[in-house]
């Protein structure tokens, strides 16, 4: 049970974790993102990475779609910029990875500005039509800009590198991709403590007002593309370094819904639930594969049955989440957290 | 000295014409009540002001200088014209605090970099803004107990009131309040009264407020402009606009008193 919270500056009680308790259980699950490369097998060292992968885009369509309001189909799209800039640096470039994948954020952030033009005029479901033309457009610039793209066939990269070091493997891969996603999670959390994301939100919940307020609706909507087709580009920059080759089909318009899907299975506009969603989206499935393969022994037919069942019972566990839980699975943790505040009492 | 000058605004939606050559002004440090009946022209004004509707004819003088219809609002906000709305025009998913920060916005200047990174200016003036909110606002408006809670969960009164303070984080030079009373019981009405009387003396901010209830806009106003199908009818002290034949016509239908009485007893005997 938690009592008395009192604080004696404004400093910390606008702190992200304000409570010992919570500092403890971040320091805990530092540590455990610290030592899971080191005592798991490749399999779940490869999906350690796809998850941060995954936490990266899913935070920024969470920015733009969660709390700034603002529908979009071109996530994909994005991060394939993103993704065929870090090729074609490591290609014609001897640059590090930490300035491509800066140069890959900057440049999806440009395409999202482009993309994000029409949002003054149009909302919603308009607006998610906007982006998905956008993204079909993008896909075609990829498969035809063969001198820069290398067409339908892509392009091979090497792998990442900074000061003479290769970073080859999946294990040299984490401790990149994990950190970032740390680092750009922390610092989304920061813009929601500060005028610009309490201006996203203000246009997602009245805009009208926000504009009586002295909320410019453009800047602030162009800026919310901006900031979430940057962390597109990064997480699709990594994806370059982490599969090594990027073809125009890496990126399908799949893989937006399968984003849009993380945002809303987590909890829009909660950051938390971003993460949430993203581990969920990646993991369900392959926990469903090990499932048949667990099944096997027993039931030789198991993988006929249940491979064209994957994809049935994935759908159906996220129809149920949005009827049982529509506020995403961070409200299933922020259930735990309140029982666990009045624990042992009830209520 | 008037803040506010309004001088033959005329604006029409297609065949409706919602103002019809109204002029009026807004002496500085004032309580200032646009009155009317319903459909009579008063929120469109408040648009007009606060740039949501450009008239089609007139000009409107905010401290001496012109304000152009091609002044958007965001700029209108941060010139010092603030205001609240009919229907409240909260942010519901955000806590009271949050609102009232946002009112903050035109003032405060941290950009998307020191956003993300936080620590340094952008925390430096969060801090101000927190201060200047918790210790200026939430004070006097008597809010503290609800600072932590959604909006959404609060009542009318209070929603209204949070309204108020967001407006206030504003530092507005003028204070457009519409219906501030709107829906409240009387004990509300009364803290609502009491508020804006102390925002024009504490703060020396002129307001300038929509309103039905008459009990309220004749004890507090300074100064009151009748509006009647668009067009201003009278403006003037409350006890002037009290007695003038035209308002009581404009409300009651009629301007002889007397012989309404007698019509209203003669149909009360007649029952």
């Amino acid at each position: 049970m938690r009592i008395g919270d009192a604080k004696q500056s404004y400093e910390a009680d606008e702190a992200i974790w304000t409570s010992p308790t919570q500092k403890v259980w971040l320091g805990l699950f530092l540590l455990i993102l610290l030592i899971f490369p080191f005592i798991v097998d490749s399999y779940l060292l490869y999906l350690g990475c796809l998850v941060g992968i995954a936490v990266i885009s899913t935070t920024g369509l969470n920015i733009l779609t969660g709390f700034t309001g603002l529908i979009s189909l071109g996530q994909a799209g994005f991060m394939g910029v993103g993704a065929y800039t870090v090729a074609w640096l490591s290609i014609n470039t001897a640059l590090p990875f930490p300035v491509t994948l800066v140069l890959a954020g900057l440049m999806a952030a440009a395409v999202g500005i482009l993309v994000g033009l029409p949002s003054l005029r149009v909302k919603g479901l308009y607006l998610a039509i906007a982006t998905l033309a956008a993204s079909v457009f993008l896909h075609f610039i990829f498969a035809e800009w063969e001198a820069v793209t290398g067409g339908m066939g892509g392009l091979s990269l090497e792998p990442a590198h900074l000061f003479g070091m290769k970073f080859q493997s999946d294990f040299m891969m984490y401790f990149i991709i994990v950190p970032l996603a740390v680092l750009m999670v922390l610092a989304a959390r920061n813009v929601f403590r500060t005028r610009i994301g309490r201006a996203f939100i203000a246009i997602r919940d009245r805009d009208i007002s926000a504009e009586i307020l002295g909320i410019n609706l453009l800047r602030y909507k162009l800026m919310s593309f901006a900031l979430s087709s940057f962390y597109a580009g990064v997480a699709g920059g990594l994806f370059a370094y982490f599969y090594r080759v990027v073809t125009p089909e890496s990126f399908p318009l799949s893989m937006s819904i399968f984003y849009l899907a993380a945002v809303i299975v987590g909890g829009m506009g909660n950051l938390l639930g971003g993460i949430l969603g993203a581990a969920f989206m990646t993991l369900v499935p392959e926990a469903l594969k090990l499932l048949t393969a667990a099944l096997t022994p027993f039931y030789p037919n198991a993988p006929v049955f249940m491979s064209p069942m994957l994809e049935i019972i994935f759908g159906a566990l996220i129809v149920g989440f949005l009827i049982f839980e529509p506020h995403g699975l961070a409200e299933i943790w922020h259930r735990i957290r309140r029982f666990f505040r009045l624990w042992p009492f009830r209520n | 000295m008037s803040i506010l000058e309004i001088s033959n605004l005329s604006l029409s939606f297609g065949g409706v014409r919602a103002l019809q050559n109204v002029s009026f002004r807004v002496p500085e440090n004032t309580v200032t009540t646009i009155i009317g009946p319903n459909g009579a022209g008063k929120t469109s004004l408040f648009n007009c002001i606060s740039g949501f509707y450009k008239p089609q004819q007139g000009t409107i003088r905010y401290q001496e200088q012109l304000l152009p219809g091609s002044v958007k609002p965001p700029r209108r906000a941060a010139l010092g014209l603030a205001r609240t709305f009919q229907n409240i025009a909260l942010f519901r998913g955000m806590t009271v605090l949050d609102n009232i920060k946002l009112g903050a916005h035109v003032h405060m200047k941290s950009g998307l970099l020191s956003a993300l990174a936080y620590f340094g200016p952008a925390r430096r003036e969060e801090m101000a803004v927190r201060k200047e909110v918790e210790e200026r606002i939430i004070d006097f408006l008597e809010i503290d107990h609800i600072r932590r809670q959604p909006v959404a969960n609060l009542s009318y009164g209070l929603q209204k009131r949070v309204e108020l303070a967001r407006a206030l984080a504003m530092q507005p030079k003028v204070l457009m309040l519409d219906e501030p009373v709107a829906g409240m019981n009387r004990e509300e009405k009364e803290d609502m009264a009491r508020f804006i009387l102390d925002i024009r003396e504490e703060w020396g901010v002129t307001v300038l407020m929509v309103e039905h209830d008459m009990g309220m806009v004749m004890d507090i106003s300074d100064h009151i402009a009748v509006l009647n199908f668009g067009q201003v009818i009278t403006e003037g002290l409350p006890q002037d606009v009290q007695n003038n034949p035209e308002v009581i016509k404009a409300y009651l239908g009629n301007s002889d008193i007397d012989s309404l009485r007698k019509k209203l007893n003669a149909e009360e005997e007649a029952a």
